[in-house]
């Protein structure tokens, strides 16, 4: 079953056009990776699917809904993002950063403190649950955004670019916790410019470049399919 | 839009008021005391009476809402500000289910609750130096929340239409100052040219000078209620207008 249906999708910033009618289909529980140089229209795509930027044209449905101001918040309720930029709330303390951000889904306060100090356990950083986050390192912050974007036990979760900027064991600490997921039923939808990330933990794959969907495949038919590995497909294909 | 939800970003900015309200507590507390001590008492020593009051008794009344129209102005610029620009709290709360409405009248509403915590402990400062004489003073409390939904508005559509944090300057010393200044907190602007006098009637402040003038000393009288009215009707303006155009700055 297609748990997020994006149909002819395109959005002008003014006269720019970022995304040119994009159409694909994410099937539930499958990891769908998002893979294109910067300026392709990631980010963008992201946006809509979490409903903070709207298409000029075109239509989403997620979990079988219309995506629009009305449905907006039953929806997102079942999203979790995991952010490329850091907005971690500077004036708190990782656990507070966690609490928060659980009531604006409404969690209540018992469940919320439960579920924090688990996902706080699942990114080992329960030691550090009273510092503020200001004191962390930057892989630290990057997984307590990661625990964050959890803290609804959401169906659908999105993570934009997760590994981007971090230490090469950093970032295979937060590919364990993506597989981890992948493997508890989750539906995974990811941006990257890593090849590496891209074959490892996707399922699909669709190549963008310059607002366009290129092609949609597994990684390994696209290689098959092209010659040679990803990388050379996803050179081959964009311009940058 | 849920209440609920726009009380959840009410909430947010509170918990975070709670860990460093020590410091800004003080300091806002400071400036009115300032104003209070420095002129009741230092220009207060020139001035025998005015209107039939003591200069301290006259300054008082408008410098609780001059507290709190400042205590909401500074939230809603530089506090709001920094969540949507710097911090990118905007961003990370509309990736909930909160909409962008319902972010803007948590903001709205926080602005709001610094204009009733600094106004109130100003009412109490000086009901301490025997300022207030009348019953009448209780409903300083929902004027303070009023005059405080208008400048968050106000402040808001100002963090609107700002390129960058240093245009509240302009803010600040074109908008703000002279509203204080004109506001009839210091002298009656009746006694002024007829110009100033008649610019003074779109300042908002200069209305809620003269109710909580009233109401502190419970001298009701008819012209109460134009004031009032006045002070609706720039609610009911403003109020919509953050919403439009934070939107507008925001949303892509």
């Amino acid at each position: 079953m297609s748990i997020v249906v994006g149909k002819n999708l395109t959005k002008y910033y003014k006269k720019f056009k970022a995304l040119d009618s994009v159409s694909f289909e994410i099937k539930e529980g499958e990891c769908f990776g998002f893979l294109g140089p910067n300026g392709a229209g990631k980010t963008t795509l992201m946006g809509m699917i979490y409903g903070f930027i709207l298409p000029s044209e075109g239509e989403i449905k997620i979990f079988d809904i219309t995506l629009n101001d009305k449905n907006l918040p039953q929806i997102k309720k079942r999203i979790g993002v995991i952010p490329q930029d850091n907005n971690l709330d500077p004036d708190l303390s990782v656990l507070e950063n966690l609490i928060v951000y659980a009531r604006y889904f409404d969690v209540p306060k018992k469940k919320a403190l439960k579920r924090a100090t688990e996902l706080l356990k699942f990114i080992k950083l329960e030691q550090w649950s009273n510092i503020n986050v200001r004191k962390l390192s930057g892989g630290m912050q990057r997984k307590l955004i990661f625990a964050r974007g959890l803290i609804n036990d959401p169906d659908i979760i999105i993570l934009d670019e997760p590994t981007t900027g971090l230490d090469p064991r950093s970032r295979r600490q937060i590919w364990d916790k993506i597989e981890f997921l992948k493997h508890s039923g989750k539906t995974l939808i990811l941006t990257t410019h890593y090849m590496e990330e891209a074959e490892k933990l996707c399922d699909r794959l669709a190549i963008m470049d310059k607002g366009k969907i290129l092609i949609i495949d597994t990684p390994k038919n696209l290689s098959d399919k092209f010659g040679g590995n990803l990388e050379h497909v996803y050179l081959n294909m964009t311009e940058g | 839009m849920n209440l609920k939800r726009a009380f959840r970003v009410w909430q947010r900015n509170a918990t975070v008021y709670k860990k460093l309200y020590r410091s800004s507590l003080t300091l806002n507390f400071f400036e009115p005391m300032l104003y209070l001590v420095a002129l009741g008492y230092g220009l207060g020593g020139f001035i025998k009476e005015i209107m039939g009051m003591t200069y301290i008794e006259f300054i008082a009344p408008g410098i609780v809402m001059s507290s709190a129209m400042f205590a909401a102005c500074y939230e809603c610029t530089y506090g709001t500000y920094v969540r949507m620009v710097y911090q990118k709290t905007f961003d990370a709360v509309l990736a909930t289910p909160i909409s962008f409405s319902e972010l803007v009248l948590g903001e709205l509403l926080w602005g709001t609750t610094k204009s009733l915590i600094y106004g109130t402990i100003i009412i109490l400062v000086i009901s301490l130096f025997g300022l207030i004489k009348s019953y009448f003073a209780i409903f300083l409390i929902p004027l303070i929340i009023l005059c405080g939904l208008i400048f968050a508005s106000l402040s808001l559509i100002a963090t609107a239409i700002v390129p960058g944090i240093d245009s509240f300057n302009y803010f600040y010393t074109l908008v703000l100052t002279p509203i204080f200044l004109f506001s009839g907190i210091f002298f009656p602007v009746e006694d002024m040219p007829e110009v100033v006098v008649k610019l003074s009637q779109i300042n908002p402040l200069v209305h809620f000078v003269n109710i909580s003038r009233a109401f502190s000393y419970g001298k009701i009288t008819q012209t109460l209620i134009y004031d009032l009215t006045i002070v609706i009707v720039y609610l009911i303006v403003l109020l919509p207008l953050p919403f439009i155009l934070l939107k507008r700055r925001y949303l892509l």
